[in-house]
């Protein structure tokens, strides 16, 4: 899977959560722009670890703020 | 989960801050102090300023001037005017002195902090006991020195604040999962590589809603991927299981779990916390878990208090009965009066009634502790799910008639506010 290809999956998968149908771009960030909360953060993180059979630990959440971010670590820890 | 008043368990988000205000290192407190304002303004009595200006039992205070039964003080055991307990803490006051000034490592170690561990070794039928000067800081000690850097920790997302502390203290990788969900973490043990070293942390009694875990299975699990387990057994010490061990001990797992981590706060009915295990290497955990080093050991009257405590826990059966009677009691009297709850079922001696929201649920505490009533108000964020919460938690002490009481209290503030 390239990143074009993990970059359309985690978008679908971001579609529920994004309530108020902000324009997701590279620089969105998931709390000031998506304003997701803690609980909806373990959902969102949850389904996109069980699409690509990964662990993102809150050890690596904590360095990602943007979508861009999100989906460079998606594809990283996907071809690790 | 916990006593946070206006803070999650889990870490907090970044607070964004104002920029016109930068410098002030209380900036970010803002938030908080405008809700606080915000609520007091509409002359609530302030939940989170209660002052008992007499104790008079485990059950009943002198709270703001008014006689108040006590039903939010996790005194589950009713151990804290035990006549055998005052007197072995006098006697060790008078023997020992007031405090140790010391650490257990060098010279806070007194025969009273021996004979408590002894007491936990016995109680649990476990090889190993160690007593921290408090729970918050056994689990803290415990989770950040065990699992450290390359390690897992997974771990319930409803856990204690101790719990979340724990790991924040320490270096390993933290994977939560959602409440009670065994197939959640199931799947997240079976991504973790196999030579890495994996902590599962759940607990017993979950204190916010008074629900339990499914430890059977849970421990099952756990087990099957090769993690070590630790349980926080709080809420339940004393009264859950035959002998009181616990929720571990009522789901036949006590075996299988590597570490349970107590307090003396709640049924003990004093302060400290421990940590039992059968673990060949624990007693290491002495030289190597700074919170347990770095800090003044327990006072000898506080360890000789919690020791006969202990012993006499372990001949509770009579007063495990009672306190569950009251358990089913209160929340089928609670349930027929139209109040929505935590649990479908008692499933501990904690009773959560969900409040509609945080304004009325200011206004139903309000009413309960003018009625003469003390019960916890829990808040967001606190919470799981954001819920308002009016959490009680019974005692062995409270009688058949004081259970009516509480009920015909909050029969009469419920109609006042409206919830019912």
């Amino acid at each position: 899977m390239d990143r074009a290809e993990t970059d359309a999956k985690i978008r679908e998968i971001a579609e529920p959560f994004n309530k108020k149908g902000v324009t997701i771009t590279e620089d969105t960030s998931f709390q000031n722009d998506l304003e997701f909360d803690s609980l909806t953060v373990m959902d969102f993180v949850a389904e996109i670890e069980d699409e690509f059979d990964i662990i993102i630990s809150m050890n690596q959440q904590a360095e990602i703020v943007t979508y861009g971010q999100l989906v460079d670590a998606v594809h990283k820890l996907r071809s690790a | 989960m916990s006593e946070g008043i206006s803070q999650p368990d889990r870490p907090a988000d970044e607070t964004r801050i104002d920029e016109s205000k930068a410098g002030d290192l209380f900036s970010k407190f803002d938030p908080v102090i405008a809700m606080r304002e915000g609520l007091l303004a509409k002359g609530v009595e302030d939940p989170f300023n209660l002052v008992m200006e007499k104790v008079l039992s485990p059950t009943r205070a002198v709270c703001n001037g008014r006689d108040t039964i006590l039903l939010g003080t996790y005194n589950y055991m009713g151990m804290t005017f035990d006549p055998d307990v005052i007197a072995a803490g006098e006697q060790a006051l008078r023997d020992f002195g007031s405090g140790t000034t010391g650490s257990r490592v060098l010279n806070g170690t007194y025969q009273g902090h021996r004979e408590v561990e002894d007491a936990l070794r016995e109680f649990y039928g476990f090889d190993h006991a160690m007593v921290f000067s408090t729970g918050y800081q056994a689990n803290l000690g415990i989770i950040s020195t065990i699992a450290g850097k390359g390690d897992y920790i997974v771990l319930d997302i409803d856990s204690h604040a101790s719990i979340w502390d724990g790991c924040k203290l320490g270096d390993a990788e933290i994977v939560p999962f959602r409440h009670n969900d065994i197939e959640a973490m199931e799947k997240r043990l079976k991504r973790i590589s196999e030579g890495a070293g994996k902590l599962v942390v759940l607990e017993g009694v979950y204190s916010m809603l008074g629900d339990i875990a499914p430890l059977k299975e849970m421990v099952a699990v756990a087990k099957k991927y090769g993690a070590m387990v630790l349980v926080d057994e709080a809420h339940s010490m004393g009264f859950i299981g035959a002998n009181g061990r616990g929720v571990v001990e009522q789901a036949g797992v006590i075996d299988d779990v590597d570490f349970i981590i107590g307090t003396f706060s709640k049924s003990v009915g004093t302060v400290g916390g421990f940590c039992v295990s059968n673990h060949p290497k624990f007693e290491i955990m002495r030289l190597v878990c700074r919170p347990y080093v770095f800090t003044a050991s327990l006072p000898p009257s506080v360890v000789a208090t919690a020791c006969t405590s202990i012993r006499k826990l372990m001949d509770g059966g009579e007063k495990r009965a009672h306190l569950w009677e009251n358990s089913k009691a209160l929340h089928k009297g609670l349930k027929d009066l139209g109040f929505q709850l935590g649990t479908e079922e008692p499933e501990s001696a904690i009773i959560a009634v969900i409040m509609p929201d945080l304004e009325q649920g200011a206004a139903m505490w309000e009413a309960l502790i003018k009625g003469g009533l003390y019960v916890n108000l829990a808040r967001p964020p606190a919470t799981p799910a954001n819920m308002t919460l009016l959490r009680c938690s019974l005692c062995a002490e409270h009688s058949e008639e004081e259970v009516g009481e509480i009920l015909a209290i909050f029969e009469k503030a419920g109609k006042a506010v409206g919830i019912i």
